[in-house]
């Protein structure tokens, strides 16, 4: 059930968004956006619990700088989704683009399908404060680059797409945080900064944590998905590019 | 092991007659130079160690230490000069790059010392300050169009205006980071830019919590690195700047060095202490105007449009075709860094090597977006190396809205540009997070030396205006009529936009 539904057709971003704004203030909890046809920056910097549900495709930088809302995307999304999140949670029932979780400090995205380009750069954790994004595809070239914290899971369930789960540069320059992979990485396609492990006892758990809440969201078998071997990616040393300076 | 000729730079010289041996120097040298014998009880340096930062000078009770450069001369020679030969040594010792901290030392003309002032003479009389008032009130933000006024029951204003940040005199403090500088220093530049009603920019490293009650003097930064950016960060700035580039080192990122990360800047950047602060050259999320006026509007609808967003970049070649795009992306401020800015670290080769002066880059930019019409649309606040208010004044006359100052206010807290910022170990207690040394800063009287030099330039500007019959900066912005060149080529004089003397 949904306090509100907010029809999108032919409304440019600013007044959507606004629109959005108020109805949160004016204390709607659950909102429906309909006939959202690409109109950005949905729920940026949004403070509150809200629950907002987007039937169509919204566009860049879903869910910028959020804090708090869980948005639910019944189709596909576009570049930037999460973009600096804090708190909250987005669930993609479809794939999404490129730049996925740039810079994110906390919070969830719960992605069905593949990714584009540098998902999960620059995620940070501090303390309870850990950043969480699942991706149920592949993904593209850089994934988890320059990684600082927070978790980052890469799926790669559907077996019919014959191309490797991920592209290339894998982990570049990442410094700290956990990356797992359903499957093993081929080691060429891994950056220097990144070591791979066999999963652990603590691995496990919180791969059951994060996956089952996954589950639940998308409606995928939790047992299916981890029937297969997952492996653990870190890094290397936590000063990376420590020895480049004549001090 | 490779031998290591360990040619220093500074030697230190103390006056055996006045030492009382009290051990000031011992304690106060944070690079270890000064050494204490206890068998001995003798107190003397390791003068490889010394980096010239003049702290056990400036303490000394009896005046008996003073720095000298090294009296040790190579063979003369202006192409390879000692820095050269040390800096070659360092490299085959250690196979890194050079890094150093603040700006470019190098003697690349200064236009400012080719730029005078006008004064009034006779036919137009000059205004005396001390009697009259003079107005340095500044506003950095979007400026409409046109205005629209109505006109039922009195006069008000139609047209709705942008956010504007508003400025008690035309200068600012240019971004410094928590973590490059210790916490006592950024309280320092909060409190004096309250005191002197103007703002303080947070740089890159987020905001610690205990300063966000400055709130409305706080400019807050959004990198490539987006430590600290949340929604609380971005509400509490009166403006938010979105920062490309940096004139000491434009076109590569940042690294803060894990030396610097403790447990405070561990939580206010949210990475793990110790490891280095990575920020990547690009803000990988743009890669074009559009996407920097992507990355403008979504900030802008984090904060319902509330406040002026500002992006900076680094004086470089093109930076008048990009600064027309950064306003048509949006930009309400356009901040240009030119190539003598300071920084915490950069390396070496491109802190001397690469972008432009600041003096060349203001005027391009401000005759590229008249010509445009679009002058009106963003502020320009620019900053790299503003020594002294006639810098400042004769960059309003260029076309700067505000300048932004770093190495003057450090300066004004004890710096004394020794370029070891990078080490973690500021004998000022400025570019360190060491609490034994941060302690050297108490925010009280660092605000107060702030504020009192603030309020100098501040006399100062107000006295030269004065002295050009002006007596609001407002008239003296973009004026550039009131300045005139000396020894400059055509060229110079015509990117200047200004003419010679004697003309």
């Amino acid at each position: 059930m949904c306090d509100m539904v907010i029809d999108a057709k032919g409304v440019y971003y600013k007044e959507l968004n606004k629109r959005i704004r108020d109805a949160i203030l004016r204390g709607k909890k659950t909102i429906d956006l309909i006939n959202i046809n690409g109109q950005r920056y949905i729920a940026d910097g949004i403070n509150s619990g809200t629950v907002i549900n987007i039937n169509g495709v919204p566009g860049q930088d879903l869910a910028a700088f959020m804090n708090g809302p869980t948005v639910i995307v019944n189709s596909n999304a576009q570049d930037g989704v999460g973009n600096t999140m804090n708190n909250g949670k987005v669930i993609i029932h479809g794939m999404a683009g490129d730049v996925l979780g740039y810079g994110m400090r906390g919070g969830k995205l719960h992605i069905l399908g593949d990714v584009g380009y540098r998902v999960g750069i620059h995620m940070k954790s501090y303390k309870d404060q850990v950043p969480v994004i699942i991706v149920g595809g592949k993904a593209g070239d850089f994934f988890g680059e320059y990684m600082a914290g927070g978790v980052l899971i890469l799926l790669n369930l559907n077996k019919d797409d014959p191309r490797p789960a991920v592209g290339d540069y894998f982990g570049t320059g990442m410094h700290g945080g956990a990356i797992y992979v359903r499957g093993v990485v081929d080691k060429h396609k891994l950056g220097a900064e990144v070591n791979i492990r066999e999963i652990e006892e603590d691995d496990e758990r919180i791969l059951e944590e994060c996956l089952k809440e996954y589950c639940d969201d998308l409606k995928l078998d939790y047992e299916d998905i981890m029937s297969a071997k997952f492996t653990k990616y870190i890094p290397v040393s936590r000063r990376p590019y420590g020895n480049l300076y004549a001090y | 092991m490779i031998f290591d000729p360990g040619y220093h730079e500074f030697s230190v010289v103390r006056d055996e007659d006045r030492c009382i041996k009290c051990r000031v120097c011992v304690r106060q040298c944070s690079f270890e130079s000064a050494c204490h014998d206890p068998e001995e009880d003798s107190v003397y340096n390791d003068q490889t160690k010394c980096v010239g930062c003049h702290r056990c000078e400036a303490l000394c009770p009896t005046n008996a230490i003073e720095i000298r450069r090294s009296q040790s001369n190579f063979k003369e020679n202006e192409n390879f000069t000692a820095d050269v030969i040390r800096n070659i040594n360092k490299q085959a010792l250690t196979g890194g790059m050079l890094l150093t901290g603040m700006g470019n030392d190098k003697p690349y003309p200064i236009y400012w010392d080719h730029m005078l002032l006008d004064a009034s003479q006779v036919t137009n009389p000059s205004i005396d300050p001390l009697r009259e008032p003079m107005e340095l009130r500044t506003f950095l933000g979007r400026k409409p169009d046109f205005l629209e006024i109505e006109e039922s029951e009195g006069v008000s204003l139609k047209t709705e205006l942008a956010p504007q940040l508003e400025l008690e005199l035309p200068i600012v403090f240019s971004a410094m980071s928590y973590g490059a500088i210790n916490y006592n220093v950024c309280e320092a530049l909060a409190m004096a830019a309250g005191a002197a009603g103007t703002y303080y920019n947070t740089g890159e490293g987020g905001l610690h919590k205990n300063l966000y009650k400055y709130a409305k003097n706080t400019i807050v930064q959004v990198a490539s690195g987006r430590f600290g950016v949340h929604r609380e960060y971005l509400d509490i700035g009166a403006a938010i700047e979105i920062k490309i580039g940096q004139g000491a080192k434009p076109g590569i990122g940042g690294h803060l060095p894990g030396e610097k990360i403790g447990e405070e800047v561990s939580s206010t950047r949210m990475i793990p202490v110790g490891t280095d602060a990575l920020s990547p050259a690009p803000q990988h999320d743009i890669y074009s105007i559009e996407d920097l006026r992507q990355l403008i509007y979504a900030l802008k609808e984090a904060t319902d449009y509330t406040k002026p967003v500002s992006v900076k970049i680094a004086a470089v070649h093109n930076s008048a075709a990009i600064a027309s795009g950064m306003v048509r992306a949006g930009a309400d401020i356009i901040a240009l860094d030119g190539f003598r800015g300071g920084t915490g670290a950069a390396p070496t080769m491109v802190r001397d090597n690469v972008g432009i002066p600041i003096e060349l880059a203001l005027a391009s930019v401000d005759t590229r977006l008249r010509e445009e019409g679009i002058r009106n649309q963003a502020s320009i606040l620019v900053a790299g190396g503003f020594r002294n208010s006639g810098d400042v004044i004769k960059a309003i006359a260029l076309g700067a809205d505000a300048i932004y100052i770093g190495t003057a206010a450090l300066v004004a807290l004890g710096c004394t540009l020794c370029q070891k910022c990078y080490t973690g170990k500021c004998g000022w207690g400025i570019t360190t997070n060491d609490p034994y040394l941060a302690r050297r800063q108490n925010p009280e009287i660092a605000a107060q030396k702030l504020t009192n030099l603030l309020r100098g330039w501040g006399l100062e500007i107000k006295e030269m205006l004065g002295g050009m019959g002006l007596n609001a900066i407002e008239s003296l912005r973009g004026n550039r009529l009131k300045l005139r060149g000396v020894g400059l080529s055509d060229t110079d004089l015509d990117i200047l936009g200004i003419l010679p003397a004697g003309k």
